[in-house]
This record gives C-alpha cells, structure tokens and sequence, in this order.
C-alpha cells in the first residue's frame, strides 16, 4: 500500500457534532463566537467616535443608526457579547489559578457565565434607559 | 563550525515555534487590562446614551475620559489580533489563505487602533 492511500484513509478522529453537548463545550464555543463578534465589532467603535471627530452631520449619522431599531438589537447583542467574553475570560483566570476544574466547579463557572452575561446585560440596559 | 546546541536546549523555554509563551503571555496581560477599561467604557457609553453632539464632544475631549479611552483602544486591540490569530490558525488550513488572513488580520486591529485614536486625540486637541 502506498503512503498517499494510507494517508487518505487513516480514519478521522470524531468530530464536534457527535458530542451531546455539555455546558463547559457550548460556553467554550460561545466564549470563541463572541470574540469574534466583538473583533468586527470595534468597527462600530471606530465608526462612532471617527463620527463624533468629524463633525455634528457625520454623528448625527451614526447617531441616527445606533438609535434606531436594528441599531439597538445590534447594541444589545454588543453589550451581550462584551459581557459573556468579559466573565468567560475572567473564568479562564480562575483556571489560570490551577483552580475550578473538577466536574462541580467547572459547570458552576460555566452556568455562571451564562446566567451572569444575560443578567448583566439586562441590568446594563435598565440603567442605559433610566439614564436616558 | 556544527551548531553543538543539543536539540533540547534549543527548544527549551521557547518551545518548537520559538516564541515561547510570549503570545499567551500578552493575550493574558491585554484580557487583564481589558476588565477594567471595558467597565470604564460601557460606564462612558451609557452616560452619553441619547446626548448631543455637544456634551458627547465635551465628554470625549475630557483628558483623562481620552486618555483611558485610548488605553481602552490600544488594549482592545491589541487582544483581539492576538485572539483571532489563533481562530486563523485553527481553521483556515490552506498555507496561502492562512497567511492572507494572518496579514488582514493585523492590517484590520491596526486600521481601527490608528483611526480611533486619532478620533480621540482631534476631539481632544479642538477638532
């Protein structure tokens, strides 16, 4: 047998979607989507404050988008994601500590991650709207 | 003359890709700072949720609201081209697309790093 055909055929080890998923694997996941949600996200960043820099048309503009409907749902989600990759890293730390990785703790520090990042959010929000 | 470095002493310390834990070791010390200045600046966003352009202008030339907005940036940054380094590295197997990428990727952190701080910096100065 040649090496290119042992090579084609050397079995693959199983892949994600056969896992019932757990938890730490979906906090995981999501601790990766929402870095990278929040790496396009800077662009809003920049869009806002190149807008307050360049004058009261160009920030009415970015103003006008943020306020509106879709502009709040994409704000909403933002600060969703800022605050679940927030916890998430913090949680990393707590394993940077070489602490939290047996079965109890780690699925405590994944529920709390969640659990925290919508509460958070939510809280943020009510606060935000208070202000206003 | 043959390198006499044993195999073990070149890769000790600074592992087979010779950076070591540099990357680790920045990504952790960025996240860190992150904490803080992210706290610092959904408290900014907030307080400015709905104002003018005027009192936004007025909160964003304030020097130390500048100063930490541009740590903010700087830090944000800076993590988020290490972070999504490795995505690359994870998934886009092709060497020419891999490195395309590796290439956007800085391009992409710095272009939003340099404008957004000169955003900061004329709004400060009096633009």
């Amino acid at each position: 047998m040649s090496q290119v055909d042992a090579k084609a055929n050397r079995p693959l080890s199983p892949h994600l979607t056969i896992y019932r998923p757990i938890i730490t694997m979906v906090m995981s996941i999501v601790h990766r989507i929402t870095g990278c949600a929040l790496f396009f996200g800077t662009l809003l960043v920049m869009w806002w404050l190149v807008a307050a820099a360049s004058g009261p048309d160009a920030f009415a503009t970015a103003n006008g988008f943020f306020g509106s409907w879709i502009g709040i749902i994409i704000l909403f989600g933002y600060t969703w994601a800022l605050m679940h990759h927030m916890l998430g890293g913090l949680r990393h730390f707590v394993w940077d500590s070489i602490h939290g990785f047996d079965e109890k703790p780690r699925e405590m520090l994944a529920w709390a991650t969640l659990i925290g990042s919508v509460s958070l959010t939510i809280l943020l929000w009510i606060v935000g709207l208070i202000v206003i | 003359m043959a390198d006499m470095t044993t195999p073990l002493k070149r890769v000790r310390g600074l592992g087979s890709a010779r950076s070591g834990t540099d990357h680790f070791w920045q990504q952790r010390l960025t996240a860190l700072a992150n904490v803080p200045l992210i706290i610092f600046f959904v408290i900014l966003v907030i307080s400015l949720a709905g104002e003018s352009y005027e009192v936004v202008h007025d909160r964003l030339a304030s020097p130390w609201v500048a100063i930490f907005l541009i740590l903010t940036i700087i830090s944000i940054t800076h993590h988020m081209r290490l972070g999504m380094q490795i995505v690359i590295e994870d998934y886009v197997h092709g060497e020419p697309q891999r490195i395309l990428l590796l290439v956007a990727n800085i391009f992409f952190a710095l272009i939003v790093a340099s404008a957004s701080i000169f955003a900061v910096l004329k709004i400060s100065f009096g633009g």
